[in-house]
């Protein structure tokens, strides 16, 4: 797994409160793996922090999946 | 249209003196107090470094770690304090009609510590706003009522009361109000408060409502004592469960005792202090007897709002010798927050719920740390001093005053 995977991964289980397991990159946060509208927008934050990157607001609805989030992360961080 | 009848059938509390109701009246009966050093924060610098906290609380204990992410301190302590009250009366059974069970919750100040954390963080970037998305879902008062119906599927009336130190008795009154009315057949009640940092200690502390007695904090709030100056910051939160009469007969509910009244008013006079001749105070506790008729004559015990501040606690005895006369002599009166210290927005539901133990269990708790009397007051008043008196406890009226001039006042009656 790469760094970026891995630090994202770590983000998700901590703020979601889910199983390690359970955040493989075709999860969606929404459907599975519990998230609502609020945990998406602090999941989002929390990975701008993280990765020292702004997310606009049209790039950040298009991330729905672990995967998503990764490969955005990967293509704009500095 | 007949008003109905409302029953108390369930008590929780999670407080500076014990983390369940009956650890807290335990020690209340035993004279404990719960008063110490601050461990929330460092409070080195502050002119007070004591408060009445909550002891060994470990959110883990009741909340996944995902959830208490989202509860502020405050509505922690809510949801704590309802689920023991909610267990206690069995209300969470497929049998109540959960559209007719409400939730109406007393916080004074509300999500403090969040607000805070946000505030802090905003001020230490450069500018641009990054607020969590939980913040003011977290911060707002109102939220503990939210989260108490939607773990519960309570779907009846729902909301906050907010009148400082009267709010949680405010959200009694509501509740009795509505039951009588036929608007709900139950309702979770009560209050919560978490405001011991660093916003909410020097809040206090610049009003100099706060006693700064460093060197004894276990005899700090001494309410009625010549040597009070001020009162002792509390937190936790206590819940009564109200239930109409007739409804709590029908399914076999364990019965306390009734809510017979419930009166409010204002000072109409200034910001925090109160009015000098009670008007308010003496008001409020004649409304609370007016509800069913109940005469002062018929008063055993008066869990007095006495924060321990040199003001407060002459105007309250004022008000009570001039409702209850000759009858104010024969009382019994205490203040339990010399020993809980000043739990604000909870405050109301801790202090009924020690009037409805007292009728439940014929004993009145104490005032403590009475050391020297104070020669402004009527001292032929039977306070309770230092050590609980065992009393046939009938009647019992609770005061609690707000800043802003807000009075509430609830009367039980043994049924």
């Amino acid at each position: 797994m790469s760094d970026v995977a891995s630090r994202v991964k770590a983000i998700i289980v901590d703020k979601l409160g889910v199983d390690e397991t359970e955040v493989t990159p075709e999860a969606s946060f929404t459907n599975d793996l519990g998230a609502d509208s609020l945990d998406t927008v602090e999941l989002i934050m929390e990975f701008e922090k993280e990765f020292n990157i702004a997310i606009p607001d049209d790039q950040a609805e298009n991330i729905g999946t672990v995967g998503d989030a990764v490969t955005y992360i990967e293509e704009n961080a500095k | 249209m007949e008003l109905k009848r409302v029953v108390v059938t369930g008590l929780g509390a999670i407080t500076p003196l014990g983390n369940t109701a009956k650890e807290t009246w335990t020690n209340m009966v035993n004279g404990v107090s719960g008063a110490a050093p601050i461990t929330h924060f460092d409070a080195t610098k502050f002119k007070t470094q004591f408060a009445c906290e909550v002891k060994g609380y470990d959110a883990k204990a009741y909340f996944d770690r995902k959830e208490v992410r989202k509860l502020d301190l405050f509505a922690q302590y809510a949801m704590v304090a309802a689920d023991e009250a909610i267990a206690d009366a069995k209300l969470n059974s497929d049998d109540i009609d959960h559209d007719m069970v409400g939730v109406i919750w007393g916080a004074g100040i509300g999500g403090i510590n969040t607000f805070q954390a946000e505030v802090e963080n905003y001020a230490k970037g450069d500018g641009t706003p990054r607020f969590n998305p939980f913040f003011i879902p977290k911060m707002i008062a109102d939220i503990a009522p939210g989260h108490i119906s939607m773990k519960y599927g309570f779907r009846g009336p729902n909301f906050g009361t907010i009148s400082a130190c009267a709010s949680s008795t405010n959200a009694l009154a509501d509740a009795y109000n509505l039951i009588r009315l036929g608007k709900a057949n139950v309702f979770v009640t009560g209050g919560s408060e978490a405001a011991i940092n660093e916003a909410g200690l020097g809040g206090f502390s610049s009003m100099q409502a706060i006693s700064t007695r460093n060197d004894d904090p276990k005899t700090a709030s001494r309410p009625f004592d010549k040597g009070r100056d001020g009162f002792v910051m509390g937190e936790g939160g206590a819940s009564i469960i109200l239930e109409e009469y007739e409804h709590a007969k029908a399914r076999g509910a364990h019965i306390y005792c009734e809510l017979v009244g419930a009166g409010m008013s204002a000072d109409a006079h200034h910001l925090t202090a109160p009015h000098p001749e009670g008007l308010g105070a003496k008001r409020v506790m004649l409304g609370a007897l007016s509800d069913n008729g109940i005469d002062p004559s018929d008063v055993d015990y008066i869990n007095v709002h006495g924060t321990s501040t040199p003001l407060g606690d002459i105007a309250e005895t004022k008000a009570i010798i001039e409702v209850f006369g000759e009858h104010a002599y024969k009382l019994n009166i205490s203040s339990t927050k010399s020993m809980t210290g000043h739990l604000l927005g909870a405050a109301g539901a801790l202090e009924a719920m020690a009037c409805v133990m007292a009728i439940k269990d014929g004993v009145v708790p104490p005032t403590i740390n009475h050391f020297e009397d104070d020669p402004e007051l009527d001292n032929a008043l039977n306070l309770t001093f230092n050590e609980a008196q065992k009393r046939d406890v009938k009647v019992a009226l609770s005061n609690t005053f707000g800043f802003g001039g807000h009075n509430a006042s609830v009367v039980f009656k043994a049924l």
